[in-house]
């Protein structure tokens, strides 16, 4: 067997190639499984996107003003990154039902460290982001070391944390320290917050997990086939274990800045999150049940449900038929999809 | 002769990507026989019933039933034409009762249409399987918690109950008792009585001789004779069975076995096998043969630690190995080509790419995180070493047809460069040309001392490429024959259980 010298990239040449094929090679980076070509649906989407872009500009004068603009991005940030990480969770066939109460269990203990337990902003952060990771943790667990369902698991843990919020408060908490607010939320490039990078950079490295590394090509190939995952002698059981904390530590992110956004913890937050997030994965192609699905994808799904919101709200749309146009749009998505057979 | 016969299958053809599964067969029975047919795996068995049972279109040839030409394309035309099938694989649904099962689809209500009536449901069940002779039972008991071999009685109560003119048993005997074979061979009897015409598919030759009125012959898709059983005795079946000469399919072998680097001794997995021990040697192929359920892939997946052995001891070199899961095989260095590709070999959804170096992402990384350059040119070498086609490891493997599908798992396990490499069928539902491709890559493998152990249920192959043949049977290690002394014959009634 003839096979090339295996030798160990240095970590650091390694990086550098990371990055340089993220930014030159064609499709790497976003192209993550499922069709190895673009199919019309895909422009279909990119079309929607742009006609979206059109009807609004000439029927909004609002719109385009940078204030609208910096709106819809630190409010797709929630859905942005709770979708990442249901999006990874997707990739190995499973979902995660319990993220709309990880939100809040993170808005509200780091309101709760901040104006409670007088903590520093970073430590106050770190707490809520390891309670995220717990969860996930205990969902993953459940799952890979019992193989439970994941659909119940999250089912009954996204009524088990929603109660554990209320234990924690059942009464909203605001933190006074301005600081909480002002360095996540104040404007740094043009309509670019803290909070609207921090979702773009994990999204580039939700990217570069899934395609640069061990752990992402073998979340993707579990998806697709379990048993030939671990009949290729990879630990199918941790990988399912660290898609959950993934998307608990996306989850509670996405609660923090949340919080820092709205400025006060409700522990009413997030009821229906997960179906956002599950919608955005979705509309970007992701393959429930595994085996398809990508972070650009996913990306464009955020952005797609975050104007359809604001555009609606603009036109002062009723938000009951907002809902009603969110479900058929979510419709749409899969029947274009739909492989003919 | 030919106007009694009740059935006639004419110029049936059938092929299934590839290859031909079928070529033109003319098979004639008649109304209240027995009647067997026989053949090697592959030579079209199932095939054949299949079309007659509807669960497989044919691509030509026609059906005749009592002299008409009959439209048989689905399952449900089958019946109406009173023929049911009784397949290897189960059609019953496992967590309704017996009763449901049996009456699926005529289950009995009372005045108001959609409400079931339980108390007829299981009346009626009941009274059906008196009918056919199958008493004491539970009909109320869920199928699930029935023993395999008594869900096979039931399959079979639901194909007689419905009193077909037409019964076709595809191995019905692989998983029953004794007893319960006895009970079988009593409800054919009666069903004959009644002017059944039942086809009898059997690996086991005396079950054959013992129920059959007529035994056809199949072999690679053609049909090679019909006789009585009082006519032939099972050498001579055996030979119209195989009757095949080896070609130049398979590449000559000059090399020596070295020593032994892999010794199983007295393995055990509750259920499936016993007491299996044997060594395989660097550079040698150890041919594995065996029927349907005697036990062989099993054996392979416990050597891979894809289940766990309940006793006995597996050596690689010097090291005793504890396997408790496929990882720890890798890690030793054992690889395991599994028999069913698309179940447990292949992520679809997958690239060429990733598939390829699923098992080796470890030696093409560091902290976790992959060079992919130097993945991809790994795989790409691989790929043009193998002939793989189209050579574009970004394709998706289902893009791919069986046999460059077969490559790519054989790609996988050729970069993880294991020191014993169990293939489990594999070259099974691959086109002729890749098959030899396949057979000189195995070869090359072993000459440069990989020890190989090579499970085939096709004799021929067995035959050209081992160096030793292990014969297993009913989970036991029944015979072991060095090459010169291993023949299509001996090793067929070896693993048959025919004493010679």
């Amino acid at each position: 067997m003839n096979n090339p010298p295996v030798e160990k990239p240095t970590l650091f040449a390694n990086i550098i190639n990371s990055l340089r094929g993220f930014f030159l090679v064609k499709n790497a980076g976003w192209q993550v499984a499922g069709s190895s070509r673009r199919r019309w649906v895909d422009y279909a989407f990119m079309a929607a996107f742009v006609i979206l872009l059109l009807v609004a500009a000439s029927m909004s004068d609002v719109f385009f003003t940078q204030r609208n603009i910096s709106n819809i991005l630190r409010q797709i940030v929630t859905n942005g990154l709770i979708s990442l990480g249901m999006l990874v969770v997707i990739l190995t066939g499973g979902i995660d039902l319990s993220v709309g109460p990880v939100v809040a269990f993170a808005d509200i203990v780091v309101s709760g460290m901040i104006q409670n337990e007088n903590l520093p902003l970073p430590v106050a952060v770190l707490i809520a982001l390891a309670v995220g990771g717990l969860a996930g943790a205990f969902n993953g667990f459940m799952i890979s070391r019992f193989k439970l369902q994941p659909f119940i698991v999250t089912l009954a843990t996204l009524g088990a944390i929603r109660g554990l919020v209320y234990v924690y408060s059942e009464t909203p908490i605001t933190p006074q320290d301005p600081s909480f607010r002002t360095i996540f939320g104040s404007p740094l490039l043009g309509p670019f917050t803290l909070s609207v990078l921090i979702m773009l950079v994990a999204f580039w490295l939700g990217s570069l997990f899934l395609n640069r590394t061990t752990a992402g090509r073998a979340i993707l190939a579990i998806g697709g086939n379990e048993e030939a995952v671990r009949l290729a002698g990879i630990n199918v059981r941790q990988h399912i274990l660290l898609a959950y904390i993934i998307s608990g530590l996306c989850a509670a992110t996405a609660g923090v800045l949340l919080a820092s956004r709205l400025g006060i913890a409700q522990p009413s937050v997030g009821a229906g999150f997960e179906l956002d997030a599950i919608a955005a994965c979705v509309i970007g192609g992701a393959v429930l049940g595994g085996g398809g699905g990508s972070v650009i994808g996913t990306f464009g799904g955020v952005i797609i449900l975050g104007l359809i919101d604001n555009l609606l709200n603009l036109f002062n749309v009723q938000a009951y038929y907002q809902q009603i146009f969110k479900g058929l749009i979510i419709l749409f998505a899969v029947l274009a999809r739909r492989k003919e057979k | 002769m030919e106007d009694t016969d009740f059935l006639v299958m004419r110029g049936i053809r059938k092929s299934f990507d590839s290859t031909q599964a079928l070529k033109g067969v003319d098979f004639r029975a008649r109304l209240g026989e027995v009647h067997a047919i026989v053949g090697e795996n592959g030579a079209g068995k199932s095939t054949l019933m299949k079309i007659l049972a509807g669960a497989l279109p044919r691509d030509s040839g026609e059906i005749l039933i009592d002299g008409e030409p009959v439209l048989i394309n689905s399952p449900d035309s089958a019946h109406r034409l009173g023929i049911r099938a009784v397949y290897q694989e189960f059609s019953l649904v496992p967590h309704l009762s017996i009763a449901e099962n049996i009456l699926m689809g005529q289950i009995p209500t009372g005045r108001v249409k959609w409400w079931v009536d339980w108390k007829r449901v299981n009346e009626s069940a009941e009274e059906k399987l008196a009918e056919i002779g199958f008493t004491g039972l539970d009909v109320r008991s869920q199928v699930s918690r029935l023993s395999v071999s008594y869900q096979q009685m039931v399959e079979i109560a639901k194909a007689a109950v419905t009193k077909p003119r037409i019964w076709i048993l595809d191995e019905p005997s692989a998983v029953l008792s004794q007893e319960e074979l006895n009970r079988l061979f009593d409800l054919i009897q009666k069903l004959k009585q009644e002017s059944t015409l039942i086809l009898y598919i059997s690996h086991r030759l005396d079950e054959v001789f013992e129920v059959a009125d007529r035994i056809t012959v199949l072999k690679d898709g053609e049909l090679m004779g019909t006789v009585r059983p009082e006519e032939a005795d099972e050498n001579q079946l055996i030979k119209m069975m195989v009757g095949r000469t080896l070609g130049e399919f398979y590449p000559s072998r000059q090399r020596q076995p070295g020593e032994d680097i892999l010794v199983v001794e007295n393995i055990s997995h509750k259920g499936t096998f016993e007491d299996i021990s044997f060594a395989l040697a660097r550079g040698e192929i150890l041919g594995v043969f065996g029927l349907v359920g005697s036990g062989r892939s099993q054996v392979a997946k416990c050597i891979f630690g894809a289940d766990l052995i309940t006793s006995g001891q597996i050596r690689l070199g010097e090291n005793i190995l504890r396997l408790k899961s496929p990882h720890d095989a890798v890690q030793a260095g054992i690889a395991l080509l599994t028999e069913d590709r698309k179940r447990d070999g292949l992520v679809m959804s997958c690239s060429i790419c990733d598939n390829g170096s699923l098992a080796t992402m470890d030696l093409v990384s560091r902290w976790s995180i992959l060079d992919i350059r130097h993945r991809d040119a790994r795989v790409q070498g691989k790929v043009q070493e193998l002939n793989i086609h189209p050579p574009q490891i970004n394709r998706l493997v289902q893009q791919l047809s069986g046999g460059n599908q077969q490559k790519v798992v054989l790609a996988k396990w050729l970069l993880a460069e294991a020191k014993v490499l169990i293939l489990d069928e594999p070259t099974r539902g691959v086109d002729i040309a890749t098959k030899v491709e396949i057979y000189h890559i195995i070869s090359d493998l072993a000459e440069r001392g990989v020890g190989i152990l090579l499970i085939s249920s096709e004799l021929p192959e067995i035959l050209g490429m081992s160096d030793r043949v292990l014969v297993m049977r009913q989970g036991h290690l029944v015979g072991e024959f060095p090459r010169a002394q291993a023949s299509e014959e001996s090793l067929l009634a070896c693993a048959a259980g025919v004493i010679q």
